[in-house]
Parts: C-alpha cells; sequence; structure tokens
C-alpha cells in the first residue's frame, strides 16, 4: 500500500516536471514566440551564444526599454542624477566635486563591479563600494542596498555605459587573486539547491528559451541590472533577483550584499562578457 | 522619489500638425486604502489635477481618482497652429503645484 502511494507521488512528480519544462515550440502561443525570435532587434542582443534577457522578453516589453521616455526605469535614474551633484556629509562634496560629469568620469565603470577590495580581500558590489566611499571619503550617511537613493545613484552610474560592450577585469596580473572567487561563483551557479533541488545551471543553461510554467526562461545576464521589473513596479538590484529565484526553488535566501551573491554577481558578468550594457533595463 | 515631471514634446513642428505629447510624473500615488504596520490608515497622498495649457489657452484638463497607477502617465495629441508655450501643471492633495514648460516653435 505504502509503496504504491510513494510511486504514484513519483509519478505526479515526474509529471510536474515534464509539464515544468515545455519547449517554446510546442506551446500554444507560438505566433508570440516566433514573433519574438524573428524580431530584427534582437541582433543587437545577441553575440554569439550569448543571449541577453531582452531576447525573451515580450515586444511590449522590448518597446517600453527602447524608449527612454516610457522606460519606467528613468525617474530613479532623474533622481540618481540629483545625488551625483548633490553635496552630502561633514565633507561638504558632491560625487560630482571630484568625478566631475558622470557622462565622462563613470563611462565603462560599471565594467569593474564587482571589484577586488584589498583591505576586505574579498570581492565588493557596486552598492557596498558607495556605501563605504560615502561614509569614509565623504562623511555621509549609509543608504540602504534596496533604497531609491541608492538604486537611482547605481542607475546613473550604470547608464553611462549603456551600449559598450561588457568587458572582462581578469587581466594576467589579477588572475590569481580572483580565480578563487570566480571558482566560488560557479560552484554557487552549478550547485543544487532548495527543496526542488535544483541549480542556477539548470534552468538558466540548459533550459533557457524554454518555459517554467508561464515565464520563458532567461540566461541569467546581468547587463541590464538594476533591471526596472515589471512584477515588482520598481527597479531592483541583481541581489534582489538572486533571493527570489532562491525563494522559488525553495531555498532560504542570502542577504543582499553577501559573500556568496557577489561573488556569484562576479561569476555571471564573466559569462556576459561581450554583449551590450543595458541598464536600467525592462523586464517581465 | 524626486519630483522632476517628464515631458516629451517635438521642438518645432510643421504649422497645424498634430502632436503626440507625452507626460510622466513620478509619484507613488497613495490611494488611502492601505494600512500601515500599526493598523492605522495611511491617507491618501495623490496628484488629483493635470493640465496643460498652450499659451494661457487651456489644452487638456484631468481630474484623477485614486484608482491610477504609480507615476501617471498621460499621452495625448494637439493640433499646433503657432509657436509658443506649453505650461504642465500637476496638483497633489496636500496643494503642491508641480510645473513645467517647453516650447515649441511652428513654421
Amino acid at each position: 500500500m505504502i509503496g504504491r502511494k510513494i510511486l504514484s507521488i513519483v509519478a505526479i512528480m515526474g509529471l510536474g516536471m515534464a509539464i515544468g519544462f515545455t519547449n517554446n515550440a510546442s506551446i500554444a502561443n507560438a505566433d508570440e514566440a516566433e514573433k519574438r525570435a524573428k524580431d530584427p532587434r534582437n541582433k543587437n542582443y545577441m553575440v554569439g551564444d550569448k543571449n541577453s534577457g531582452y531576447v525573451y522578453m515580450t515586444s511590449q516589453t522590448r518597446d517600453m526599454q527602447d524608449d527612454d521616455f516610457e522606460n519606467p526605469g528613468f525617474p530613479w535614474v532623474d533622481q540618481g542624477e540629483e545625488i551625483w551633484n548633490k553635496k552630502m556629509g561633514s565633507a561638504g562634496k558632491a560625487c560630482a566635486s571630484c568625478h566631475g560629469a558622470a557622462s565622462k568620469s563613470m563611462k565603462g565603470v560599471a565594467n569593474t563591479f564587482p571589484r577586488y577590495d584589498a583591505k576586505t580581500k574579498k570581492m565588493i558590489a557596486i552598492q557596498a563600494f558607495l556605501n563605504r566611499h560615502i561614509t569614509d571619503d565623504m562623511g555621509g550617511k549609509k543608504m540602504k542596498w534596496e533604497s531609491d537613493g541608492m538604486m537611482g545613484l547605481v542607475m546613473y552610474v550604470k547608464l553611462q555605459s549603456r551600449g559598450t560592450p561588457v568587458k572582462s577585469i581578469i587581466n594576467d596580473q589579477n588572475r590569481a587573486t580572483l580565480a578563487p572567487f570566480l571558482a566560488k561563483g560557479k560552484k554557487f551557479f552549478e550547485q543544487r539547491r532548495g527543496l526542488l533541488d535544483l541549480s542556477c545551471k539548470h534552468c538558466h543553461e540548459d533550459y533557457a528559451g524554454s518555459l517554467a510554467r508561464s515565464n520563458v526562461l532567461s540566461m541569467a545576464m546581468p547587463n541590464g541590472f538594476p533591471t526596472y521589473r515589471l512584477k515588482w513596479q520598481k527597479p531592483g538590484t541583481i541581489h534582489r533577483r538572486f533571493s527570489g529565484c532562491n525563494k522559488n526553488v525553495r531555498a532560504k535566501p542570502y542577504k543582499r550584499g553577501s559573500e556568496e551573491y557577489t561573488n556569484l554577481e562576479f561569476y555571471l558578468m564573466q559569462r556576459s562578457v561581450g554583449l551590450k550594457w543595458e541598464t536600467p533595463a525592462v523586464r517581465n | 522619489m524626486a519630483r522632476k515631471p517628464r515631458v516629451k514634446l517635438p521642438k518645432s513642428v510643421k504649422k497645424g500638425q498634430v502632436v503626440q505629447i507625452k507626460t510622466l510624473i513620478p509619484h507613488k500615488m497613495e490611494t488611502g486604502q492601505r494600512k500601515n504596520k500599526k493598523g492605522g490608515k495611511i491617507p491618501r497622498f495623490i496628484i488629483n489635477k493635470v493640465e496643460a495649457t498652450f499659451n494661457g489657452k487651456p489644452v487638456v484638463t484631468a481630474d484623477l481618482h485614486p484608482a491610477i497607477s504609480a507615476n501617471p502617465y498621460f499621452a495625448f495629441h494637439a493640433r499646433i497652429e503657432e509657436s509658443g508655450t506649453f505650461k504642465f501643471i500637476w496638483t497633489d492633495d496636500k496643494g503642491g503645484k508641480v510645473t513645467t514648460s517647453k516650447k515649441v516653435t511652428a513654421n
């Protein structure tokens, strides 16, 4: 009796997995899938075998991203620009006092994060770096990781690299220092976790382009972050996305800015080398 | 959120041309239906009026109600016969006003 029960549970689970990963072609909504695949805009967002998340979005979502006015992330960018020019902290300086116009000084800076921090001997994400820079060097107040101000500032800085390809920061001098963090990130990416026993790789590498329930799985490229996500109705950092993904596979998420997530972000950056920066991207 | 509105409209048009004007203002649009952690009401705080004038003459006026989502976005069409200034005014529940203006030349 018990044996039969277990068997039927296993059968149901097997069925669930089969439904979970149906291929694009087999869905009733083939027109939409075809539209996405044949969209001429795709060619700017594909490099070699790498696809940006843009390729997996509906045409309406793409329209939103293409027009800076309709892109709902831009109010945050405006706010970031304000913060950039505002004097804050006891040193009486704004970002602009030292760095000048962001359009010049911050071009390509998005490529350099997460970077190696010699002080803590760990990788450091842009949000953590900015907070330390603001508190230590400017005498200002820390901003919360996911706050509108921090998000705006990060988006404003990363916006300056938009349209340029993602570059790797690894070179011959720092290869030895960075290799362990890259390996840790890769391990995180390939490690099974949570009740569903899935790794990032299973969905985002092996089944990219297929459906998980009604969502098209992307290749997990971080070149558009912080992304305006329609589900959230606001922009979010990649660490928020990680924690959401971890919850979806019924795993306990790590904190934003944790070592694990920063290493993972670093690994994903290396994976997306060659794609163009899209911050602020719009995703569903 | 910053209160910097965004307006998109062409700088120069042909006389009599119909153009689309897009406006967006960042605002949280608190409906007044939500409750805070202690169970108390969060008071309503929305943009309740959007106005657009051209050379002092009204073009569009809209009353907004709590069902409008955050960061209200409005697009409308207008025929432009002469050069002038578009002025946009957003009024919120506390009487605060945000205005911005854009110049258009018609030739």
